[in-house]
């Protein structure tokens, strides 16, 4: 059974968990650019973690379903409608065979998670069905959806909807107050620059540029100093790293990021708050924190406690 | 042996670095501690990823912590690993310079050499495969002749076809798909240096060693129908 689009939306891929195992050779790992989000929409519809979703972003597509699927979506939210009647986002829901959703306005975030039960059953590449367009790798055919795709779906592994409706934790942070607050670990190329610059860093809010895209962030904001050169000998690239070529500029480096870069890195951002990024579009704000390991790792147990106990009921 | 320095790169990632070079010597102990890493199958730990000078080492920080994986690779980091066995030799078959090696003669020029010491040089070192990167299967290779030795082109190019041979500086790759780049290309091989379809997607590894052999078009040709055929 397939779901097809009707209207792609802005930009709609396949996501799953990553494609890890494969950047020693060169391969993105990809995956969502708020996994957390991802999560959680697998967890509502009482999906595996390592199935694949739909990731919308800022303007998201009309769906139709062949037949009748526990549908939920999570993430950036949008006025969704099933039919013509609201839907509802957080939540998992019913979409009866021959049913189509549909977003409308996004009211805030930039990436929403559509999960279905049964997971998007694309054939997976190198052992993940997360859709890395650069390299054309994974999801439907390595690209965006489109209009007249069809997608197939996995076998549900259950029919009814979960009893009661969940409460699923904000997982914007800060962002709905116009500016979001993203906590970082200095490293792994403090050294690389002048004293002082981790202060720079946290000492104004960054704007999330309009060259952004699911490789990265190119952020404006204040001017970060190297202390000999933006160039390392290439090494490793993780997710939320913040990398700064010569320009003093930083980049954020999300989901899509090549594995390996020569640009030295001042701090990278905790597990946490990755999501947080995630939800961010060009002309969002950001702000900078240093936090302590310690920090880094409560806040992601909170996380963790919260995907648990939804996965635990639904 | 200088030990590894060890440094945070956020709360899922470490860095274990040597010495700050690019040499053979360096690189051949992180391909050590990488293998010796995989090997171990160390509980929490999602990948090893080797590059020039260091080794990050990916991990679920729900499942293991900073304390325990820094314990264990001061451990394997002075264990001896033989890779002699791990390692593999390729030859490669190059159509060097005209359409294939559009740049072939403006290295010729800047290095004040002709086209064919330019292949000479290129063609008479065996490179060793420090790391991939870039793009999937993309191999940063050298050490090239310094004589040949030619800076990035100042305009890269949208679209460099796959298999193209190049250098930057004193590094070569191949290109393992279409795709941009800003290195200069002295030809192409029709061998085909990755496919997601295959197992083991990429054809060169770290630590291999590549071995480039000028071949002329019809012998280009007929490999490349081979290729294509899948014989």
């Amino acid at each position: 059974m397939n779901i097809r689009v009707i209207a792609p939306g802005l930009m709609t891929t396949v996501q799953d968990r990553g494609r890890w195992g494969w950047q020693s050779r060169g391969v993105p790992v990809a995956g969502p650019m708020d996994p957390y989000s991802h999560r959680m929409a697998n967890a509502l519809v009482g999906n595996d973690a390592g199935l694949a979703t739909l990731e919308a972003t800022l303007l998201g597509p009309e769906l139709a379903f062949d037949d009748e699927r526990i549908v939920a979506v999570a993430g950036a939210s949008f006025e969704l409608t099933l039919d013509s009647r609201p839907a509802p986002m957080g939540a998992p829901f019913a979409a009866a065979a021959g049913s189509r959703l549909t977003f409308g306005r996004r009211i805030l975030g930039a990436r929403a998670y559509v999960a279905v039960s049964g997971g998007i059953d694309v054939p997976p590449t190198l052992g993940s069905r997360a859709t890395h367009v650069t390299s054309g790798m994974g999801g439907l055919d390595g690209r965006a959806l489109r209009a007249g795709d069809r997608l197939p779906l996995g076998k549900m592994e259950r029919k009814s909807l979960p009893g009661a409706s969940q409460e699923t934790p904000d997982p914007f942070g800060a962002a709905a107050e116009g500016v979001a607050t993203v906590r970082v670990l200095p490293g792994p190329q403090l050294d690389a620059f002048v004293t002082g610059t981790l202060d720079i860093l946290q000492s104004a809010a960054y704007r999330v540029g309009s060259q952004s895209d699911r490789m990265g962030f190119r952020l404006e904001g204040p001017h970060l100093v190297h202390a000999r050169g933006a160039e390392i000998i290439s090494d490793a690239t993780p997710l939320g790293a913040l990398q700064v070529p010569a320009s003093g500029q930083p980049i954020l480096l999300m989901a899509d990021r090549q594995t390996t870069g020569g640009y030295p890195k001042i701090a990278t951002v905790i597990t946490a708050d990755v999501g947080v990024c995630g939800q961010l579009a060009p002309g969002d704000a950001l702000r900078f924190v240093v936090c302590s390991m310690r920090d880094a790792l409560a806040a992601l147990i909170v996380r963790e406690r919260a995907l648990m106990a939804c996965e635990g009921v639904a | 042996m200088i030990p590894a320095r060890i440094v945070i790169a956020g709360d899922s990632a470490l860095v274990a670095e040597f010495e700050e070079r690019i040499d053979p010597a360096v690189n051949a102990r992180v391909v050590s501690l990488a293998a010796a890493l995989d090997e171990a199958r160390v509980a929490g730990v999602r990948e090893v990823v080797p590059t020039y000078r260091s080794v990050t080492v990916y991990f679920d920080p729900l499942r293991t912590d900073h304390d325990t994986l820094v314990a264990q690779i001061n451990q394997l980091t002075t264990r001896a690993v033989d890779l002699t066995a791990a390692s593999t030799a390729h030859r490669v078959p190059v159509c060097y310079g005209g359409d294939l090696g559009p740049d072939l003669e403006a290295v010729a020029a800047h290095a004040g050499l002709t086209e064919a010491a330019v292949v000479l040089a290129h063609t008479a070192r065996t490179y060793r495969v420090f790391m991939l990167g870039f793009l999937p299967g993309f191999a940063y290779m050298g050490t090239v002749d310094e004589r040949i030795s030619a800076p990035r082109r100042s305009i890269p190019r949208t679209r460099v076809p796959a298999g193209s041979v190049e250098i930057a500086g004193t590094q070569t790759g191949i290109h393992p798909s279409d795709a941009p780049g800003g290195w200069q290309l002295l030809g192409r091989t029709p061998l085909r240096f990755f496919d997601a379809a295959r197992a083991d997607p990429a054809l060169l590894k770290p630590g291999d060693t590549v071995q480039f052999h000028a071949v002329d078009r019809q012998e280009f040709e007929r490999l490349t129908a081979r290729v294509v055929s899948g014989r």
